[in-house]
């Protein structure tokens, strides 16, 4: 369809884009790969009087990794963190998540910063910057902020980030040596959104679990770090029953979502078979 | 005649002709059609499914910017219309049906109004200025409820919401269920699909200078369409001109009579300026006709030994709130008189009742009822065969007609006549693709390990090219079985083929020029293929129910053979001997035997043309059109087996083999034809197991309204599939085909649902309902386990 009249400007920087922000925040809509807002633009689901096309912006672009940590600009596609040979070289999981976003076309236009301030439920990166302990980067008029990615998902569709402020860049821990992580996703088949989908870290030690973290997405309302389960195998061997356990730990402290495809207790069943699967692939 | 030299077409697996067009984005759709002055129509489509409507204030999108014209359905009363179905099962009640909705709506996405503006930008802006009053009336749409005492009423002339009963009966159902020695029942749903096209539909019309109009239209009947809107807007036909470019996919959907269809003809020439309209993909889920929405209650009584005594079959079509353009046909002839499928069943009882509900009108889909038939007949066998805990390939041998038994008459059907077939043939060569004893040790192996594989076997066979036209009129369908096509060769020997099939990605510019060439003895490269214009094409039925090999293709084939009789009686004229001594291959007329110099095809085309030397008693010109009425119908069949693996824990399908053999009779182009199986198949796959219509049952709003709710699948989604034949020609035709086009979305159904069940037959699960999501899958094996631990 055809979206509603709006006013458009394609910002040169973050300041200018966070002033012209500041204006009208409610009225106003960022555009970056566009491919949740296009949509919803054409449907008139958004009819904002002013769409602020971020794409050009130099600051919010790149994958830097340094001693102290990686940073990804917000506008790195998803394309673009799949091709990556640095950071996959240091955090494969990358390209293995970006493998499971929807199709070719998409990955090619939609990015990591989109997908994590529109926090759809059932996005993908939400678990993985949970499970790699990512700090999410925002902009404001007042300068930088950053809020982890574990407190960063609020509620459907809804994060930490201010009306007026942009998600910058996603910043990462370089992982310990021996921290390993693996991303295991079931697809909606129309959608390829993840009808649950789990992110784990783990570092073993004598074989036993040194460190832990587990984002989860998909099946609640937003994306979130898992304790229950995470807390019960700190310390603990890889074992077939450790790992029942806490599979049985994440699926009975997760409230569900039920929609007209998966009802609750099937997404919970998708946790336990799901964080199992991983937690084995991580034992061997 | 044997000869080495003549050109052969037919049977060869040549790519198709008009790709190079299509896959360099130079294929013209109707959305390419962009005119001097060209206006835009919106339509506001109705937010409930029943309703009544109190009011329709149309003054600010009046004076939006931009707009021309807005109308709401009271302006357009006597107008034009009602909308009429093209097939009426005789005894059917005809719901009234107005082109835009007057003072009641029925469906969501039912018109109500219409802006036409400047740009489409403004027809939308102002379609959201209109506001209408609706009073929201309680919706049904399930055909069960619909027919319940109390039920919401939708139309006053359609008591019990019931437009059409109709029965089929052959020998004595009763007596065979009193002496069988088991009688099951069980109960089906054929679950609502909406028949995706990447094109979705589209229509410009434009008036001419001289007066008349044309009408561009993504159709796969172009001169029902010209009918069609000729006679409900109103328009003398032979001053309308349907031109169809090039289309998108129809798999049935664009061969019906929509609102759209008639409102841009008309308001084109109200305003005098060619009207456009363009459908969303929103749109399109709640506009364009859905498929399939049945419900059946089967009983089948049979023998310890496997063999069917007898089939009763009680089916609920759910046709939505009218009765679309041959809703009434498809639940009752075309999907309880093949009920029986590919066996020999002699006593038969079934009852039809189309039902009225407050959604999307449901029409024909890639094999129309067939599909639905052939589930009926495959998944009462595979009942018997778990109940008897027989071999489900040995219960189906056991119960096959047999090859002898052609011509054959199921349940001694006046109206069903298959014509040829080698169901055991089909097996045969199916078991040994597949591998099918391997298969079967590695499934019982393998579940010893805990997983689970199942095979999955469908039979199928069903009529394809409706004809001939004296049968359509039986059965109420206001249309002819016949085809046109006229074979025009110009002064330098190369064809142009006007035919009355429509191409909607079938290849038939490929395809029938195969038939011509080995008729004409000419290459292909001259021999043009026009069609989907109704000023060039002298008549034409289009193309559905996959007839377009068999009834077009067969009118080609005789309008070419007429042309050769004609060269001939010129070239006897020009080599001065008797025309029966003279032969024709590979473009040239000779007289075998003597040293006489051959006359080619060329020079007897421009012979035919200057006239200066012909025979007495032949005129000049090279041009023959045939109306070609086919005697029968041709009868497609096929054994298709599906090997998957179920993830109990998951609930997730997956495929791992697919065979298909079909026969097909006598194959055209193999890849053309492979690629028509391939298609079918993914259809029948996402009816299995992907693809479902939701409504929510209580206000009847569409839950799948995008492609992000309803899962049409993606090449992840499907395995590859091997497709054999077996060829069989069918004696109704000259050319020997049967068609195929829907050989594929008949068959891949059940044969899914089997492989599934068989793999989840160590939990005892015997039926589950179609799209097999994992969700489903997982519930039923939770149930069971249940079950079995209490």
């Amino acid at each position: 369809m055809i979206p509603a009249a709006f006013d458009y400007v394609r910002a040169s920087s973050l300041a200018q884009a966070i002033d012209l922000l500041r204006d009208d925040p409610d009225g106003t809509k960022l555009l970056a790969g566009g491919h949740t807002l296009l949509p919803a633009l054409k449907l008139r689901l958004a009819s904002p009087a002013l769409l602020i096309d971020i794409g050009g912006i130099a600051e919010l672009k790149g994958i830097e990794i340094s001693e102290a940590g990686i940073r990804i600009g917000a506008l790195t596609t998803h394309a673009e963190l799949f091709a990556s040979e640095p950071l996959n070289k240091e955090l494969p999981v990358f390209r293995q998540a970006a493998s499971l976003i929807a199709d070719p076309q998409v990955r090619n236009r939609g990015t990591i910063g989109g997908s994590l301030a529109n926090a759809d439920p059932a996005a993908d990166w939400p678990a993985v910057v949970v499970a790699l302990k990512a700090e999410i980067e925002i902009a404001g008029a007042h300068g930088f902020r950053r809020v982890a990615a574990r407190d960063f998902f609020v509620d459907i569709f809804s994060t930490a980030l201010a009306p007026d402020e942009i998600l910058a860049s996603i910043r990462i821990p370089r992982p310990k040596p021996g921290m390993r992580f693996i991303y295991r996703k079931i697809r909606h088949p129309a959608s390829g959104f993840a009808v649950v989908g789990i992110a784990v870290g783990v570092r073993l030690h004598g074989g036993v679990v040194a460190e832990i973290c587990i984002g989860v997405t998909g099946a609640a309302n937003h994306a979130f770090a898992d304790q229950h389960a995470a807390d019960f195998l700190t310390g603990k061997m890889l074992s077939r029953d450790n790992i029942d356990q806490a599979a049985k730990l994440l699926g009975e402290t997760t409230e569900c979502l039920s929609d007209r495809y998966a009802s609750a207790e099937y997404r919970a069943n998708l946790i336990r078979v799901e964080i199992r699967r991983a937690l084995l692939a991580l034992s061997s | 005649m044997n000869d080495t030299t003549a050109i052969r077409h037919i049977g060869q697996p040549l790519r198709r002709r008009e790709d190079l067009k299509l896959l360099a984005g130079k294929g013209r759709y109707v959305d390419d059609v962009r005119l001097p002055d060209m206006l835009h129509m919106a339509v506001l489509r109705s937010p409930h499914a029943h309703a009544n409507i109190r009011s329709v204030d149309l003054s600010a999108a009046k004076v939006a910017p931009g707009v021309r014209l807005v109308l709401s359905g009271k302006a357009l009363e006597g107008k034009m219309g009602p909308i009429v179905p093209n097939w009426i099962i005789p005894g059917s009640k005809v719901p009234f049906r107005p082109v835009v909705a007057t003072d009641r709506v029925r469906f969501v996405g039912e018109c109500v109004a219409l802006v036409v503006a400047e740009t489409l930008a403004q027809a939308y802006d102002a379609i959201g200025l209109i506001d209408v009053e609706y009073e929201v009336l309680p919706a049904m749409t399930d055909e069960d409820i619909a027919i319940r005492d109390g039920a919401p009423q939708l139309h006053d002339n359609v008591p019990g919401n019931i437009t059409t009963i109709y029965k089929v009966r052959g020998g004595d159902y009763q007596k065979a269920a009193r002496e069988a020695d088991h009688v099951i029942g069980l109960r089906v749903i054929n679950n609502r699909l909406i028949p995706t096209c990447m094109e979705t539909r589209a229509i410009v019309a434009s008036p001419e200078p001289d007066g008349t109009l044309t009408v561009y239209i993504g159709s796969q009947v172009p001169h029902m369409h010209r009918r069609w809107i000729a006679e409900t807007v109103g328009i003398p036909e032979h001053q309308l001109r349907v031109i169809a470019p090039d289309i998108g996919g129809g798999f049935g959907a664009k061969m019906h009579l929509y609102p759209e269809d008639l409102l841009c003809p008309y308001l084109a020439r109200e305003l005098g300026a060619p009207v456009k309209w363009w459908e969303s993909r929103s749109e399109s889920h709640q506009s364009t006709s859905h498929g399939r929405a049945h419900t059946e209650n089967i009983e089948v009584a049979f023998s310890s030994d496997g063999k069917i005594l007898g089939l009763k079959v009680d089916t609920l079509g759910n046709v939505g709130a009218y009765l679309s353009n041959m809703a009434s046909g498809g639940p009752t002839v075309n999907t309880v008189n093949f009920g029986t499928g590919t066996y020999k069943i002699d006593n038969y009882e079934a009852i039809s009742r189309v039902v009225v509900t407050n959604t999307v009108p449901v029409d024909a889909y890639r094999g129309y009822g067939r599909p639905e038939g052939a589930y009926i007949a495959e998944r009462a066998i595979d009942a018997v065969a778990r109940h008897l805990k027989l071999d489900q390939v040995e219960v189906r041998r056991k119960n096959f007609v047999q090859p002898t038994e052609f011509p054959y008459r199921p349940y001694g059907s006046m109206g069903v006549m298959y014509d040829s077939g080698n169901y055991q043939g089909l097996l045969d060569k199916a078991l040994a693709a597949f591998d099918y004893d391997g298969r079967r040790r590695e499934c019982d192996a393998l579940r010893r390990d805990g997983i689970y594989r199942g095979i999955g076997v469908a039979a199928y066979t069903h009529m394809c090219g409706m004809a001939p036209s004296r049968r359509l009129a039986m059965s109420g369908f206001d249309r002819g079985g016949w085809e046109s096509a006229r074979v025009s060769i110009d002064s330098s020997g190369r064809a142009t083929i006007y035919s009355g099939s429509m191409s909607q990605g079938q290849g038939h510019i490929t395809s029938l020029s195969q038939i011509a060439a080995d008729v004409l003895q000419i290459p292909m490269d001259n021999i043009d293929i026009v069609q989907g214009d109704t000023r060039q094409v002298q008549a034409g039925h289009g193309t559905f129910n996959s007839r377009s090999m068999a009834v077009g293709g067969s009118s080609v084939h005789v309008s070419s053979q007429r042309i050769v009789a004609k060269a001939k009686k010129i070239a006897a004229g020009m080599l001065e001997v008797d025309e029966k001594d003279v032969s024709y291959s590979a473009g040239a007329f000779s007289v075998p035997g003597t040293d006489i110099a051959p006359v080619t095809f060329s020079k007897v085309a421009r012979m035919a043309y200057v006239g200066h030397k012909l025979p007495d008693g032949v005129g000049p010109g090279l041009d023959e059109t045939v109306f070609y009425d086919p005697t029968g119908m041709g009868s497609p069949s096929g054994v298709h087996l599906a090997y998957v693996e179920v993830d109990p824990a998951t609930g997730i399908v997956d495929i791992l083999d697919y065979v298909a053999v079909d026969d097909v009779g006598t194959l055209i182009n193999p890849l053309l034809a492979a690629g028509q199986i391939h298609g079918g198949v993914v259809q029948g796959i996402a009816q299995a197991l992907y693809e479902e219509v939701s409504y929510d049952p209580d206000d009847g709003q569409l839950l799948t309204g995008s492609l992000l709710d309803y899962a049409v699948p993606r090449a992840e989604h499907v395995p590859n599939i091997r497709s054999l034949f077996q060829e069989t020609p069918s004696p109704t035709n000259p050319i020997g085909v049967k068609g195929i086009g829907e050989s594929g979305s008949i068959a891949a159904p059940p044969c899914m649902v089997h492989a599934v069940l068989d793999a989840l037959s160590p939990f005892g699960i015997a039926h589950l309902d179609m799209p097999l999501t994992p969700p489903r899958v997982w519930a039923a094996v939770q149930e069971a386990r249940t079950g079995a631990s209490q």
